[in-house]
């Protein structure tokens, strides 16, 4: 099992998924920086959160234009799994790797809180140890991650069934109460058409564990290190 | 010469910093705001001055990366020197 994570100017939890996956499955992946452009084949490229460019101009429009994009756009055809958090999300979105874009927040402000995520499909890489429609309780910290398509990927992302988290209640209500950001349907996370790609805006390796205030991050590692292996 | 480069979102994505600018407006006493939007402006400066050979690559660069094209649009304006 190889994992790399991307290292951009600005990156800022490329470490804290780094310790996650080293404290779940015994192995460190490696960094990558930004501007590589050859290197080893991968099972799975993490593009972390942070602030890649000082989210300069649009959140991810300069870290999508890197170097290390136009492989992993590459590998992504080829089927390596990618999965972009927070950040990562919106450099995805940016390079077109997944549909839709990421706003500001509804209410302007950055919000750091931990919120309530449905499992709406558990029938992916990045889900399958999780129940269907279950209820997890996992940390967001952004101030763009409104997320926003056009009513026609809306439909494509339903029908595919690639929304994978939405934000709800701890009762698994969806509706606008429980909606943090005034993403369209409360969309928390989604896959591309293919299912090797995940975008989402929680953070999983930040209740990855007990000491940090939850473990419900650890499921979500467990199902791709099962995925790849 | 300068290109101007106006960056709006879209009129049908909401715009909650416009908003919040037209609430101020409003409970500052200019009842006369029904609307207001927010938006940038990207000002380049090119090696050129000449409008019809650059249109094309400056409509490149607001594609390619200074715009995105699902939730913003653009207007160009060329400033001639002199």
């Amino acid at each position: 099992m190889k994992i790399a994570i991307v290292v951009f100017p600005g990156s800022n939890c490329d470490r804290d998924i780094s310790w996650a996956i080293k404290n779940i499955s015994g192995k460190k992946p490696d960094y990558l920086w930004h501007k590589e452009r050859n290197f080893t084949n991968y099972d799975l490229i993490i593009l972390p959160g942070g602030f890649s460019y000082g989210d300069y101009l649009r959140c991810g429009a300069i870290g999508s234009q890197s170097p290390i994009m136009n492989e992993i756009k590459k590998r992504s055809k080829k089927g390596t799994k990618i999965i972009g958090i927070c950040n990562g999300f919106q450099i995805l979105t940016e390079s077109k790797l997944l549909p839709g874009s990421l706003l500001q927040n509804e209410n302007l402000k950055f919000i750091c809180k931990k919120i309530f995520l449905k499992v709406k499909n558990n029938n992916t890489f990045f889900s399958k140890k999780y129940k269907l429609n279950e209820i997890i309780n996992v940390p967001i910290a952004h101030m763009e991650g409104r997320y926003f398509c056009n009513q026609e990927t809306l439909k494509q992302l339903e029908s595919n069934e690639q929304i994978i988290f939405q934000y709800c209640n701890d009762n698994g209500n969806i509706n606008d109460f429980n909606n943090p950001n005034g993403s369209i349907m409360n969309i928390a996370g989604i896959v591309n058409l293919k299912g090797n790609v995940l975008g989402m805006m929680p953070h999983p390796e930040r209740c990855s564990e007990e000491i940090l205030g939850g473990e419900n991050g650890i499921r979500f590692f467990r199902s791709i290190f099962e995925s790849i292996n | 010469m300068k290109v101007k480069i106006e960056v709006m979102l879209r009129d049908a994505i909401l715009d909650p910093q416009g908003n919040t600018i037209k609430k101020s407006l409003n409970s500052l006493g200019f009842k006369n705001v029904k609307n207001v939007r927010q938006g940038k402006l990207i000002e380049v400066d090119l090696n050129s001055n000449s409008p019809i050979k650059e249109k094309k690559k400056i409509e490149k660069m607001c594609e390619d990366v200074l715009t995105n094209s699902l939730t913003e649009k653009y207007k160009i304006k060329f400033l001639k020197n002199k």
